[in-house]
């Protein structure tokens, strides 16, 4: 694979915030590769490190406190994270675009949602004002909005609606990437249905690459083709969606599962993890998982696992494996 | 006959604004048997959380029966109905936002009993907070311990002990696990389900969440629009789901499951109606997929289609 074919290509990536009370370790070392049209979700819980790994994509890591330690980060072949605030303007937006959890706060309630889209256009297209206009227009039919909504303001939009500006906005220079940050979890779920719809038909109408970020492993099963399971900062399993799902490896990835209830099966009991994710102030010497891992021997706690290859797609970071007979529960059963 | 702790009949509540009267709950009426599950789904707005208030007469509903234990809440006056909410309690879904920012954890936990005259000698009540800190998972050294401490798992533990503080057979769980990470809301889901069969305690269960009522509830109501618009036997309501807004919501659920074709979803288009100065005709006919023209004539009535599985469609005549 030419490596210049990556549309998001992320290497030994480490963010931390540092505050007066200690250093918050958020992003712990990941790699993140997203090849052209392909969508990756990314998933775990608060805290895990998925928002901060997508703000660094960004360049937009608030500092201070925020540090990017080290890394690299290329986004379809520019080097994001030595760049100048200039030439950083022209990246976002056309190469790659973000669309924000909540609908209620990423739009500027003074401005109406049409001179929201033509600011955009205007910015990173040589054309027109009225060209401009037209071109928002079109882009508040592709995301199902009447035309003559574009001289409204946001507050008489509802949730879904905004949601609907904030696509159109991120999509209105045809971005080679796509990040959505929970781009439904502030929606009700018929509501987050037609979203969710919406982003999917036109991901593929303008063949844009996407990082979905969310906790619902629901979403990635219809959303996504690969999977990047967090915790604590580090990504600790990563396959297609085939992978991680039907061969499950890692615990945590496990404990994910269980933790759902089965709509299909409500007589399953909970199987929750017990505890809580470690302090990102003081990183736990070995596995971070281990604390709250059922598996957990004496090593985990002493060595930090790497990412052990299970074919050209699955990599899992677990210590248990260095066992080769080593299966988890939720493969035992004829899974 | 069934052993019924709660019985509601023609609720509503309506909220004056300066546009016109919110229908925010319309005419609903339901059972709860003891030491069962009802679970109330529905999307923001629905008045699942109104429904909750009414009854615990927190928000004093606009008119209708509330009979608790054979007695009805809307006869009692203020002093009557406060002794009356040591049987009934809430759980709110905001653990950061329902607790005193000031008081610790014990003092949380004591001060119902305290109020309510429960227990005097003092030394009991230390005990009894901590045998209750003790049955819902939290440690005693949290006792001294501010919310602002803790994280929202343990926050939500400490509204579920301060609820079982006055002994109630009744709990209002309103949105208990939304507010948290999933491995977390597991096991509050767990101890909820645990206390309810440990104490014989029973639930209103209100959510958005298919998945989590589907997995707690026995009996489950959908509401749109301040309306009911079904209510089943759970397991009845999710194999054979019959008022179209049901078949959307539940299709509506991704599912965390590996397909090599997607699932067919039914995509609802249109937005919800405004609940102020509701028109008389079905309220989900703007968004309706099963739309026909009698829809818009009138309002359709809530109607028993098979035994315990009652539908409000014109479908269904």
């Amino acid at each position: 694979m030419e490596m210049n074919e990556l549309v998001l290509d992320v290497s030994n990536l480490i963010v931390e915030y540092v505050t007066s009370e200690g250093t918050v370790h958020a992003v712990n070392d990941i790699d993140l590769k997203i090849l052209p049209q392909k969508s990756v979700g990314m998933v775990g819980e608060t805290g895990a490190g998925k928002t901060s790994t997508a703000l660094a994509i960004m360049n937009l890591i608030p500092s201070p406190p925020g540090v990017i330690r080290s890394g690299k980060i290329k986004l379809n072949g520019y080097d994001v994270l030595n760049m100048k605030d200039s030439e950083l303007d022209q990246v976002r937006g056309s190469e790659v675009a973000m669309i924000f959890q909540d609908p209620m706060t990423a739009l500027n309630p003074v401005l109406n949602i049409g001179e929201q889209i033509e600011e955009s256009i205007l910015l990173h297209e040589k054309v027109s004002r009225e060209k401009a206009h037209e071109q928002a227009c079109k882009m508040l039919e592709m995301v199902g909005l009447d035309r003559s909504r574009v001289y409204d303001y946001p507050h008489q939009l509802s949730g879904g609606m905004k949601q609907r500006v904030i696509i159109a906005i991120a999509l209105c220079c045809n971005p080679h990437l796509l990040i959505a940050d929970e781009p439904t979890t502030a929606l009700d779920v018929t509501i987050q249905a037609q979203v969710l719809d919406l982003i999917a038909n036109l991901r593929d109408t303008y063949k844009t690459a996407m990082l979905l970020i969310t906790h619902d492993l629901g979403i990635v099963a219809e959303m996504c083709d690969e999977v990047s399971v967090m915790y604590a900062g580090r990504i600790v399993e990563h396959g297609t969606v085939k992978d991680v799902f039907t061969d499950t490896k890692h615990p945590y990835t496990e404990g994910l599962f269980n933790s759902l209830p089965n709509i299909k099966d409500r007589k399953s009991r909970l199987k929750p993890i017990v505890g809580l994710m470690p302090d990102p102030t003081e990183v736990p010497e070995g596995c971070s998982f281990a604390p709250r891992c059922s598996y957990a021997t004496e090593a985990c706690f002493k060595r930090r696992p790497t990412l052990k290859a299970f074919s050209d797609t699955h990599k899992a970071s677990c210590l248990a494996y260095e066992d080769p007979a080593f299966l988890i529960e939720r493969n035992k059963h004829g899974r | 006959m069934a052993d019924n702790i709660l019985e509601v009949r023609n609720l509503k509540k309506y909220f004056k604004t300066k546009k016109g009267l919110l229908h925010a709950v319309d005419n609903v009426s339901f059972t709860l048997e003891r030491g069962k599950t009802l679970g109330v789904v529905g999307e923001s707005g629905c008045g699942k959380s109104t429904i909750g208030r009414s009854i615990l007469r927190l928000i004093e509903p606009t008119s209708g029966e509330i009979i608790f234990n054979g007695e009805d809440l809307m006869k009692l006056n203020t002093l009557q109905m406060r002794a009356m909410r040591t049987k009934m309690q809430i759980i709110f879904q905001d653990p950061y936002a329902s607790l005193n920012p000031r008081r610790t954890v014990g003092q949380t936990i004591s001060e119902a009993i305290k109020l309510n005259h429960l227990i005097s000698n003092k030394k009991k009540i230390e005990e009894r907070v901590s045998e209750l800190m003790d049955m819902v998972g939290l440690s005693e050294r949290y006792a001294n311990s501010y919310p602002h401490e803790l994280d929202g798992g343990r926050r939500q533990r400490i509204g579920i002990a301060r609820a079982l503080s006055v002994n109630p057979e009744f709990i209002v769980c309103d949105e208990p696990v939304s507010a948290l990470d999933v491995s977390i809301q597991a096991q509050i889901l767990n101890l909820l389900k645990e206390l309810q069969s440990r104490l014989k305690l029973s639930y209103i269960f209100i959510t958005h969440d298919m998945s989590a009522v589907n997995y707690f509830s026995d009996d489950i109501t959908v509401m749109y629009l301040g309306k009911m618009v079904e209510k089943a036997p759970v397991e009845d309501l999710f194999l054979h789901p019959e008022h179209p807004y049901t078949k959307a919501l539940l299709s509506a659920v991704p599912i965390p499951e590996y397909q090599e074709e997607k699932r067919k979803r039914i995509i609802l288009s249109g937005e919800v109606i405004s609940p102020i100065n509701l028109p008389d005709k079905c309220r989900f006919s703007t968004r309706c997929p099963e739309f026909c023209d009698i829809c818009n004539e009138s309002e359709p009535p809530l109607k028993e289609i098979r035994e315990g599985h009652f539908v409000a469609c014109h479908n269904f005549r």
